[in-house]
């Protein structure tokens, strides 16, 4: 069995996003780039799967669509234990221009398991999974919160509108995770770095996509007026504020 | 030409989200002179289809099938895909939650059609069609062109409002979808719903607590005021990580996304990844006894002090308010 796991490099979450060329482009300066927390997670899941397959999984591969900017960060992905990378030589656009990089690329190749985050902490477009579905015609599985392989069966939660459902998955597939998929994203360890810098990372050239959306400008929501600060002993007063002022309570 | 929401139900039931799309819908008929068709999927009585014409749908499309029961993402998308063509319909509406961001890309690619996830406000412009969504975790927006032609939106929670319903009836028209050639790969084995809980994602308040609350027997605190309000309870991402609250709980850029009417904020210091999801909501009230603490960047109320002391005392004071 084979794991591929979708990763995009994005922004550090702690970053104070900013704006710059009259606040048509992120400010990119001073931004420590991060693979994306909902694709760390996934690839945890599917380095831990695989220790614990006995053998039965027998690559991790990790795709990116990306300039060479973006190798520190799928360096990183080796580093914490995939087994080899991809990286489309492209810098990305939008989800459905990223999403067909991802298809293309993908096409001549054969994955049982695809990972894609749920989210991605920059545009927030949370598709490119599922439109990856779609273009390879195959299943898709979103905001799936457990990943579990049982003699043979690939077993998943998917968490619904007020629950959660436990799913048994014919492969191929694509899995949309989310939280809970793995608790802590692996820290790369030293050998791992070592490791990391001889691993193959297979650089494709891009295909020819559109695009279906611009982001034209930016704009950072309106700063919140100053906070109004009650004493313990003056909560009553708040109390009135909230009820007649606010209309909260 | 038409405009199509995605109606979901939970049990048969249409929730407030649900309302608070076609109140969207209807900004957006109106601006490009089209009626609004809706579509619903799975056993929903003509009552409650009824109301989906009191929010401005003129016409139901009621799908039913066993094999939808499944929520397979591919075959949703193919009955939904349909339905648009039959419709020409060139503006599609989700909700910004679990279903829409399971369906709307996949419709996406599969129609070529331009996707905005996560919109604020109507288009400022139609042609072009120019419409504003969150971007980087709600820390900033951004103005979208699509080029496409046909549209997909997902409307953010609690971004627009509900509209008063009126008392038009939709034209409710049953189908049958033709799925029968296509085979899923999923086969359902339990489900494990929530219940007596209001879910966050449907609260209009929500009490929240962080690492400050010291420990989770702390916690009751926080149930009691939330009962009193009729809030769901909330967490931030080291309480749920330190399993003293479920991960359903989590709010914050990792989490889940909320934006309701009043979020009371308890011992959570703010950092950014916890604000990036409750930074929309209407008024924010923190509870610290730390003065610095960033948190009271973003809120509108404060009180300073320990939430020992805090809550109790909060909890007393809304009870007379309520009694008074």
């Amino acid at each position: 069995m084979k794991i591929l796991v979708c990763i995009s490099d994005v922004p550090d979450t702690t970053t104070k996003i900013k704006f710059t060329n009259e606040n048509k482009e992120l400010d990119k300066t001073g931004i420590q780039w991060v693979i994306n927390p909902w694709d760390e997670l996934a690839l945890t899941r599917a380095l831990e799967l695989k220790e614990s397959s006995g053998g039965e999984i027998e690559s991790i591969t990790v795709i990116n669509v990306g300039s060479a900017a973006s190798e520190p960060t799928i360096r990183k992905a080796l580093a914490m234990g995939a087994d080899n990378a991809i990286r489309v030589d492209i810098e990305p656009k939008e989800s459905y221009f990223v999403a067909y990089q991802l298809a293309e690329a993908i096409k001549p190749r054969e994955f049982d398991i695809i990972l894609a985050g749920l989210d991605s902490a920059d545009y927030n477009g949370a598709s490119v999974g599922g439109m990856l579905a779609e273009l390879l015609d195959m299943a898709s599985v979103s905001a799936v919160s457990a990943l579990n392989i049982e003699e043979g069966k690939v077993l998943v939660n998917r968490e619904i509108e007020g629950g959660t459902q436990k799913l048994e998955v014919k492969t191929p597939f694509i899995a949309v995770v989310q939280k809970g998929i793995a608790i802590e994203p692996r820290i790369p360890a030293m050998r791992g770095i070592m490791m990391a810098r001889t691993k193959p990372l297979e650089v494709v050239e891009p295909s020819n996509a559109n695009c279906l959306t611009e982001n034209l400008v930016y704009e950072l929501p309106q700063p919140k007026g100053a906070c109004r600060i009650f004493k313990e002993e003056d909560i009553k007063e708040l109390v009135e504020v909230l009820h007649k002022e606010a209309k909260s309570i | 030409m038409t405009l199509l929401v995605y109606t979901e139900n939970r049990e048969g039931k249409f929730k407030k989200a649900t309302f608070e799309l076609l109140s969207y819908a209807q900004e957006l008929a109106k601006n490009i002179n089209t009626e609004i068709v809706a579509l619903s999927i799975g056993d929903v009585s003509p009552d409650e289809l009824n109301k989906l014409g009191n929010y401005g749908a003129k016409k139901v499309f009621s799908v039913k099938d066993e094999k939808l029961d499944l929520l397979d993402n591919k075959i949703y998308t193919a009955v939904i895909a349909d339905i648009l063509e039959k419709e020409n319909a060139k503006i599609i509406i989700f909700p910004d939650n679990l279903s829409g961001r399971a369906l709307a890309p996949r419709l996406s690619a599969k129609l070529k059609a331009g996707l905005v996830s996560g919109v604020v406000d109507i288009p400022s412009s139609y042609d072009p069609f120019i419409i504003k969504n969150k971007v980087f975790t709600g820390k900033a927006y951004a103005s979208v062109k699509v080029t496409s032609d046909i549209k997909i939106l997902t409307l953010s929670q609690n971004s627009f409002g509900i509209k008063d319903p009126s008392s038009d009836t939709p034209q409710i028209e049953d189908i049958k979808p033709d799925i029968s050639c296509i085979d899923s790969n999923l086969k359902l084995l339990s489900v494990d719903m929530v219940t007596g809980k209001l879910l966050l994602t449907d609260a209009e308040r929500v009490v929240s607590g962080g690492r400050g609350m010291r420990s989770p027997e702390n916690w009751n605190l926080i149930e009691e005021l939330a009962e009193l309000l009729g809030a769901a309870t909330a967490c931030t991402r080291p309480v749920s990580d330190e399993g003293w609250r479920p991960h359903d709980e989590h709010v914050g850029q990792t989490g889940k996304i909320i934006a309701p009417e009043l979020y009371i904020a308890c011992g959570i210091s703010g950092a950014i990844q916890h604000v990036g999801g409750i930074s929309s909501s209407k008024v924010i009230v923190a509870i610290n006894k730390d003065p610095d603490a960033p948190i009271f960047e973003v809120a509108d109320y404060g009180i300073l002090g320990d939430f020992k002391n805090v809550l109790p005392e909060l909890t007393k004071a809304i009870k007379e308010t309520k009694g008074s």
